[in-house]
């Protein structure tokens, strides 16, 4: 479901797909995890995890795409968008945040959050934990950790730096044909 | 040559902050020989050092420095620790600025007298007029290059601008054009190369085009050997002597040591947060409510223009981020017409931002298929931006937190509610605007709530009674004559317009007044 985007892997991307898929069990629908790292289902891209166990961080992709999605962004943005939090100094609260995101899910009757199949029950589950410091504090990071990111602005049009292109005053300032 | 002058040198003017009313003034004292010494927080750069880059360019030029919050307006919520977006460099927040450059309405500098009185608003008229500006605006105009004043073209109309101006004539507008800006719009008859419709005029204009202090009155008054710079000066408190006349200021300079400048006049201008911070932190056992505040306003009054964005969406591409950021102005609205339900009036001025700012300020805080599918369509979004006279409070104040910077300073508390007509003038700029889009056939149209401000009015207010505010009509404090407010904190009432015009204006006025005082000897 993941297609790899050309030029545009995220760093830490070290395995092959026979070597991941060799490793890995599959985490909910998108993602595989195996020891130390978290890949998409096809294998496009993967991650190695240090400090937090990579089905917390599957968890905090799904988690991240389920605040902002967008269906035509890959799952590697929104995996570098939250790779930060696979630290040392954050592995504890990632890990209670994740503990108390699959408490909702079982509340709400399923196994846990990454199993529920569709994003309007896992939206309801956030809605159940979002005024925590948690969910804030993943959905704050991700306004800049998301859309902050430069190879990603291409998907929505937007063409970012000009100055060193001579501004738009001779490439399309006024082009606008439809009115 | 630049001038160099002594710590103890007491026959300098101290200009506290070098932005459009204290870059200004700084330039315009030195070109008629007077001696300044301008202290400036924030460090020098100018357009080589400027970034095609939203949040880069913010962490090179917001001021950053700890500020709190309280009140009910969402900025308090969503951007509790930047109350403002204002910028922190020599230059000030004209480095920041769109360069929307409008004169007051006539009946705007007799607020209290036009609209009558307000329950709940502390409004007054000013202790000047129109024709007493006229001159000084004229000056201002000339200064800034503004289009479509004297004899300088308009700038052409971007894509976002065209969507506007379609959807405001098919609502019946009148007052529709790409507006009075401080922006080149043609190369012959000035130094300033013309506008490249590059972008990102919020990030400090690479090319130069749009007026800045940081590259035009600065080294011009530093070219007079008049005017010296001390760049990452943060100013800690302004101090007096028994006859209760300010002696200079006690400042950080960049290596973090504490100074004291001596000076003849001291000069305020570090924005409506500082300057009454400032004033404020310096109490003492003569003054225990803080300098030239035996009326209590110093502070009160904090206006910030009723804002709020309204984004349309539309089924081809609009690329509303290609050229000027604020390339057009709808200026029907800005009339009194109380039959509408409030006083006052609105600007509309087109606004465009990045995808990453959009993300950010689209809807503070929302997230879910409400807001991303919204951004989706960023590339078919136009956008525009609301500017209305908001109702002066006494209670919308700046005061000491508890919190301290880092220098052990208490910080600026920013206290704001709406009023009611603040919030009805806001309903109305969202319908209409949203009607425009609705008019050139948006998909999908929402108003976005007001940003942290970039017009910050009001705290060291102008007023004819001493009682009534913190300066008179020159912008000298009611209790200490060497003492001046030389920024928008000095607005007696904020009117429709965006502020810098009318600061540059004032300082322009201030400068030719303290020159002439000094040299009769009065102050």
């Amino acid at each position: 479901m993941t297609k790899p985007l050309k030029g545009e892997r995220p760093k830490g991307l070290g395995l092959t797909r026979r070597q991941l898929l060799s490793r890995s069990v599959a985490a909910g629908a998108s993602f595989v995890v195996g020891a130390g790292f978290v890949a998409s289902g096809t294998a496009a891209w993967a991650m190695e995890t240090t400090a937090i166990k990579p089905e917390s961080m599957a968890t905090l992709i799904q988690m991240a795409r389920d605040i902002y999605p967008h269906d035509q962004v890959a799952d590697e943005f929104y995996a570098i968008a939250v790779k930060g939090y696979d630290s040392a100094e954050n592995a504890e609260q990632v890990e209670a945040g994740i503990t108390e995101l699959n408490a909702a899910a079982t509340a709400a009757g399923h196994a846990d959050y990454l199993s529920i199949g569709w994003e309007e029950d896992r939206v309801a589950v956030l809605k159940a934990i979002e005024g925590g410091v948690f969910f804030q504090t993943i959905r704050a990071g991700l306004v800049t950790g998301l859309y902050n990111q430069k190879a990603l602005w291409p998907i929505f049009g937007y063409e970012g730096e000009s100055f060193s292109l001579g501004g738009y005053i001779e490439r399309g300032f006024d082009d606008i044909n439809w009115l | 040559m630049v001038a160099k002058f002594d710590l103890t040198d007491d026959s300098v003017v101290v200009i506290i902050g070098t932005g459009a009313g204290g870059g200004v003034l700084a330039n315009e004292l030195a070109q008629k020989g007077v001696k300044v010494v301008a202290l400036e927080a924030g460090g020098r750069y100018l357009p080589e050092d400027y970034i095609n880059d939203e949040w880069e360019s913010f962490s090179q030029l917001a001021w950053l420095d700890a500020r709190t919050t309280s009140g009910s307006w969402r900025v308090a919520k969503d951007f509790g620790g930047l109350p403002a977006w204002i910028v922190k460099a020599v230059g000030g927040t004209t480095t920041h600025w769109a360069g929307a450059s409008l004169r007051f309405q006539d009946h705007e500098w007799k607020a209290l007298t036009t609209y009558g009185a307000v329950e709940g608003a502390s409004l007054l008229d000013w202790p000047i007029d129109a024709a007493e500006m006229a001159p000084w605006y004229e000056k201002a105009e000339d200064k800034l290059g503004v289009t479509r004043t004297g004899n300088r073209p308009g700038l052409p109309g971007n894509n976002n601008y065209k969507v506007f101006e379609k959807g405001a004539l098919a609502l019946g507008y009148k007052e529709v054009s790409t507006g009075r800006m401080a922006i080149e719009s043609s190369n012959e008859n000035s130094s300033r190369i013309a506008c490249q419709q590059t972008g990102f005029c919020f990030q400090g204009c690479k090319w130069g085009a749009k007026w800045s202090a940081a590259y035009t009155d600065i080294p011009e008054g530093e070219a007079t050997g008049n005017l010296e710079v001390r760049e990452r000066s943060h100013v800690a408190k302004i101090l007096h002597n028994d006859e209760g006349k300010v002696t200079g200021v006690e400042y950080f300079d960049a290596e973090g040591n504490l100074q004291f400048q001596a000076a003849r006049i001291v000069c305020l201008a570090g924005n409506t947060f500082e300057s009454p911070r400032l004033l404020l932190n310096s109490a003492s056992s003569m003054f225990p409510n803080g300098l030239a505040n035996s009326s209590d306003q110093v502070g009160r009054n904090y206006m910030r223009h009723t804002t709020g964005s309204v984004y349309g969406i539309f089924d081809k591409p609009v690329k509303m981020w290609r050229g000027t950021t604020m390339a057009g102005i709808v200026q029907d609205e800005a009339r009194h017409d109380p039959s509408r339900g409030f006083v006052g009036g609105y600007e509309l001025e087109t606004l465009a931002l990045g995808l990453p700012f959009m993300a950010a300020f689209l809807n503070p805080g929302a997230w879910g298929r409400g807001f991303t599918t919204a951004l989706d369509h960023y590339e078919n979004m136009a956008g525009m931006w609301i500017v209305g006279e908001d109702m002066p409070q006494s209670t919308n104040r700046v005061t000491l937190s508890d919190a301290t910077d880092q220098y052990g300073l208490k910080v600026a508390n920013v206290h704001f509610d709406d009023h009611p007509n603040d919030v009805a003038m806001r309903n109305h700029a969202y319908k209409q605007g949203m009607a425009i889009y609705d008019a050139v056939g948006a998909t999908r149209s929402f108003p976005t709530p007001p940003y942290p401000s970039t017009h910050n009015l009001g705290t060291n207010r102008m007023s004819e009674r001493p009682e009534d505010g913190v300066c008179n009509k020159w912008g000298q404090t009611h209790d200490i004559a060497n003492l001046f407010i030389s920024d928008g904190s000095q607005f007696t009432t904020g009117a429709a317009e965006n502020p810098t015009l009318t600061i540059v204006a004032l300082a322009i006025r201030q400068a030719d007044h303290i020159a002439r005082e000094m040299a009769a000897g009065t102050i």
